[in-house]
């Protein structure tokens, strides 16, 4: 199910960002044309800002492999072809030529500077993906992995998937910063959105942090990606973007909900809302529930 | 010296004097039949057990992934249960990292051709060479065990990321089989490495200097020091992961105030390198195979070699490039780290065409393997290229992406691997291979290879992790997933053509000694060699001595050379 549709996110119309655009162009120049109609090759567009980011560089990286690439596969079909004799005369010999210094050294550093031009945008991305911007306490989501399902933590109440047919979104709102507290319980798992362009591990003992900013509101498929034993397979969750007034009341729902249950008993918060986002069947092949 | 007489008569096949042979052998009271395959010390007796027991891995393996490939033909497959698939792909890629591809390097052709490449009569330590293979016979036997015990085989992937490889979720014997298994063939590896050092750096033949060495020589130089450098540390781990499993210790395990990661770290710090030394051996076969069948000389054998060892240096520094999403490591460092590496590998793949460049370029079976690597390689290669890439590696980790990009490698590896059978393998056996065979098998298994993993990349784009038995969340998937079957089943039926030509071959085509007007010091002496490989051997004067010998006109020409070196012609006895 890719995404057809980007918000144009926060770009501003006219001379405001006029001279940011000239920069971004002479920098970015095959980066900016994305915003047009260049295809993503195959990738999701990214649903979150620095998603969309990881998609412009993927399609930068694109381009050039394909300009090598197919430079290279050019030169090795057409040598092999060319100079392809079909007998093989034994008292023949072509000229035995060898060592060419200029050319040597031409393919030895044009490489050499396209690696530090994908390293620069690789830099640059990277550190607006992996930034930890400051959030409010209700944009803080824990989230801990476990054999084989999921446990999202808001303030004041968790909820807990099951590795299958249950599904209980994790909730963030539409523009806004979220910050994700990854932990394991168990083994390592991998938190994966693919809409997102993002995964992390959820290592033992370890706390990772990142920020997803949303652009756009709907349900999105999670999976874990690092293999957690018998049913890694089944390791789904659904994320769930929508606009900050109703994530908002979605909290205090919750919240209210939650206190009522410890205070009558001490037990698991049953989620309401139901998703009709994943085709849900029984039968998973030997697996429980 | 009758044998040297006659080798001096040129290209052509010589008469096989084998009352000389059989005289030869009962000097060194080498025995024969079963005898010799349990007892022998001889490279070329040890080599062999090794290429045979390497392939039957290498059908096994196979075997095992088109198992995994029919599960995933439909979404929810019951073709296994989960628990099995599981055991299939950890079993499947144990055996082919483990025990077909590196022990094919550097225990079969290594080992048997390193030593003719440089004129030794031998390994260095013949007894530590025999060890080496009864101790990776051993591992592999260990292995196949896992499938007979109560619990099945290993089923943590062959990564065995802790901790789910302790004790409390992978109770099993297997578990233990897949370690103790890694355990011997990690020290078989290491017993070989020091062997190829040894060899290459003491047992080289006057005049056989090092920038004489053949590239296969050079770069297989390279893969043992890597060898010695890296399985150590797997070993190492490997020990500490069994202490985890059964006495009390925790390394690995929070609970103990251990660190999970830290395997991780060991494993790829072996990892990486190791996969070099899967890939570099074969690097060498290419470069051999594409200069005698474009009847040129490596166009750049320098660079060729400074390409190799920084390969190799690199390789070292590059291991946390697997842990990106982890988010413990330090990404720029080991992002430009691993790009560098895409440097010699380009330097390497433009010398491979300028050795092709002008020369009489012979599509045989050998030469048709080493074209079809060049082109799987430089896919796997550039693939490779974005997961350097912090930033994509995030989303295309542990997903098919990843799965297609490494099969590229491989798959461009094994086709390296078959091309060094079709070009060695008469100098080993003296026996031919059957060509229109091997063009069969070359183009089946090149669509094979492209067809299973061009709609990999799409599905990991798509977001399909590795490692799962079912994509019942995602049916429109299967598309894609039959299409990467159909290309599975493809390698499957080049494979079964490959061993109908091993039988087909059998003692068909007498090959000579030099039957493919080859250029190193190998196609100098008879095919198969006899027990210590040389009666006599030409005046070494470059890298291709053999060449030089045959083709006294024509000298390698650097560029803006025009005059043909001068140089002397005499013979060197042994």
């Amino acid at each position: 199910m890719p995404l057809q549709a980007r918000r144009t996110g926060d770009a501003g119309p006219g001379t405001r960002s006029r001279r940011r655009w000239g920069a971004a162009l002479l920098v970015l120049a095959p980066f900016a044309l994305s915003g047009c109609s260049l295809s993503t090759f195959g990738a999701y567009p990214g649903a979150t800002k620095t998603g969309h980011t990881t998609t412009q560089l993927w399609q930068g990286f694109t381009i050039g492999a394909i300009a090598v690439g197919g430079i290279t596969l050019a030169l090795i079909i057409y040598a092999a072809l060319r100079y392809r004799v079909k007998t093989h005369e034994p008292g023949t010999a072509p000229r035995q030529t060898q060592y060419h210094l200029p050319m040597e050294i031409t393919y030895t550093v044009i490489p050499i500077i396209i690696v530090f031009v994908l390293f620069a945008f690789t830099v640059v991305v990277e550190n607006a993906v992996t930034a930890l911007p400051a959030v409010s306490k209700d944009n803080t989501i824990g989230v801990q992995a476990y054999q084989w399902g999921w446990r999202f933590s808001y303030p004041g109440f968790t909820i807990a998937t099951q590795t299958t047919n249950d599904a209980k979104p994790l909730e963030m709102p539409e523009g806004e910063n979220v910050r994700i507290v990854l932990t394991s319980a168990d083994v390592v798992h991998g938190f994966y959105i693919r809409a997102f362009n993002f995964s992390r591990y959820a290592l033992p003992g370890v706390i990772n942090q990142f920020t997803f900013n949303a652009q756009q509101t709907g349900t999105f498929f999670g999976q874990c990606t690092q293999l957690c034993g018998l049913y890694h397979s089944l390791m789904w969750f659904e994320v769930k973007v929508v606009t900050p007034t109703a994530y908002v009341e979605w909290l205090a729902v919750q919240k209210a909900q939650a206190a009522k249950l410890s205070a009558s008993a001490a037990g698991q918060v049953v989620q309401q809302e139901t998703s009709a986002g994943i085709p849900i069947r029984p039968d998973y092949g030997g697996g429980t529930n | 010296m009758t044998d040297f007489a006659v080798g001096l008569a040129g290209v052509e096949t010589i008469e096989h004097d084998v009352e000389h042979d059989a005289e030869h052998v009962h000097e060194h009271l080498e025995p024969t039949g079963i005898l010799k395959w349990l007892t022998s010390t001889d490279h070329k007796v040890i080599g062999m057990s090794y290429t045979i027991t390497s392939l039957v891995m290498f059908v096994i393996g196979g075997f095992l992934a088109e198992l995994i490939r029919i599960q995933l033909t439909s979404p929810n497959a019951t073709f296994v249960s989960f628990a099995e698939y599981n055991q299939l792909f950890t079993m499947h890629g144990s055996l082919m990292i483990y025990l077909f591809v590196g022990p094919f390097a550097f225990g079969g052709l290594a080992n048997i051709i390193v030593p003719l490449q440089i004129g030794a009569p031998d390994m260095a330590f013949p007894r530590l060479n025999a060890l080496s293979y009864w101790l990776y016979l051993s591992g592999a036997i260990t292995m196949l065990l896992g499938f007979v015990v109560a619990g099945g085989a290993a089923d943590f992937g062959w990564v065995g990321y802790a901790p789910l490889s302790n004790a409390i979720y992978s109770p099993g014997a297997g578990a233990d089989l897949w370690i103790a298994a890694l355990l011997l063939t990690g020290f078989s590896a290491i017993f070989t490495g020091v062997n190829l050092c040894a060899t290459i750096f003491y047992l080289r033949a006057p005049g056989m200097t090092m920038f004489r060495m053949p590239i296969f020589t050079w770069n297989m130089l390279a893969t043992g020091i890597l060898i010695l450098l890296a399985f150590p540390v797997l070993t190492a781990g490997l020990i500490m992961l069994y202490c985890d499993r059964h006495f009390g210790t925790h390394i690995f395990t929070v609970q103990g105030g251990g660190v999970p990661v830290l395997w991780q770290h060991i494993f790829w710090f072996w990892g990486h390198p190791e996969v070099y030394i899967l890939a570099l051996p074969f690097f060498g076969v290419v470069t051999e195979v594409i200069s005698v069948f474009s009847k040129k000389p490596v166009f750049g054998y320098k660079g060729m070699v400074f390409a190799t060892i920084t390969i190799a240096a690199l390789s070292l520094g590059v291991w946390a490039h697997h842990m990106f999403t982890t988010g413990v490591v330090l990404l720029p460092f080991f992002s430009i780290m691993s790009l560098l590496i895409a440097v010699p590998t380009g330097i390497k793949i433009f010398n491979w065409i300028g050795t092709m460049w002008g020369g009489h370029v012979r599509f045989t079976a050998a030469m048709l393997f080493a074209i079809g690597f060049l082109i799987t390689f430089l896919i796997g290669g550039l693939t490779g290229i974005y997961l350097a890439s912090p930033p994509l590696d995030f989303f295309t980790h542990d997903t098919y992406f990843v799965v297609a990009h490494f099969h590229s490698v491989v798959l461009a590896l094994v086709m390296g691997g078959m091309a060094g059978l079709y070009y060695w393998g008469p100098k080993i056996t003296g026996y031919l291979l059957d060509e229109r065979l091997g063009k069969i098998q070359f183009w089946t298994f090149f669509i094979g290879a492209n067809l299973m993993v061009m709609p990999q990349y799409e599905l990991g784009l798509l977001g399909m992790p590795r490692r799962v038995a079912s994509y019942i969340q995602d049916p429109e998937w299967a598309t894609l997933n039959r299409w990467a079957t159909a290309g599975a089943v493809l390698m499957g039926i080049s494979t079964i053509f490959f061993l109908v030509n091993v039988v087909y071959s059998w003692k068909r085509y007498p090959a000579g000694d030099n039957p493919w007007d080859a250029q190193t010091l190998e196609w100098f002496t008879t095919s198969p060699p006899p027990h210590h490989n040389y009666y006599a051997l030409p005046p070494i004067r470059s890298e291709r001595p053999t060449w030089d010998y045959h083709h006294p006109d024509a000298k390698s020409l650097a560029h803006g050379d025009h005059t043909p070196r001068v140089e002397v012609h005499d013979e060197v006895p042994v």
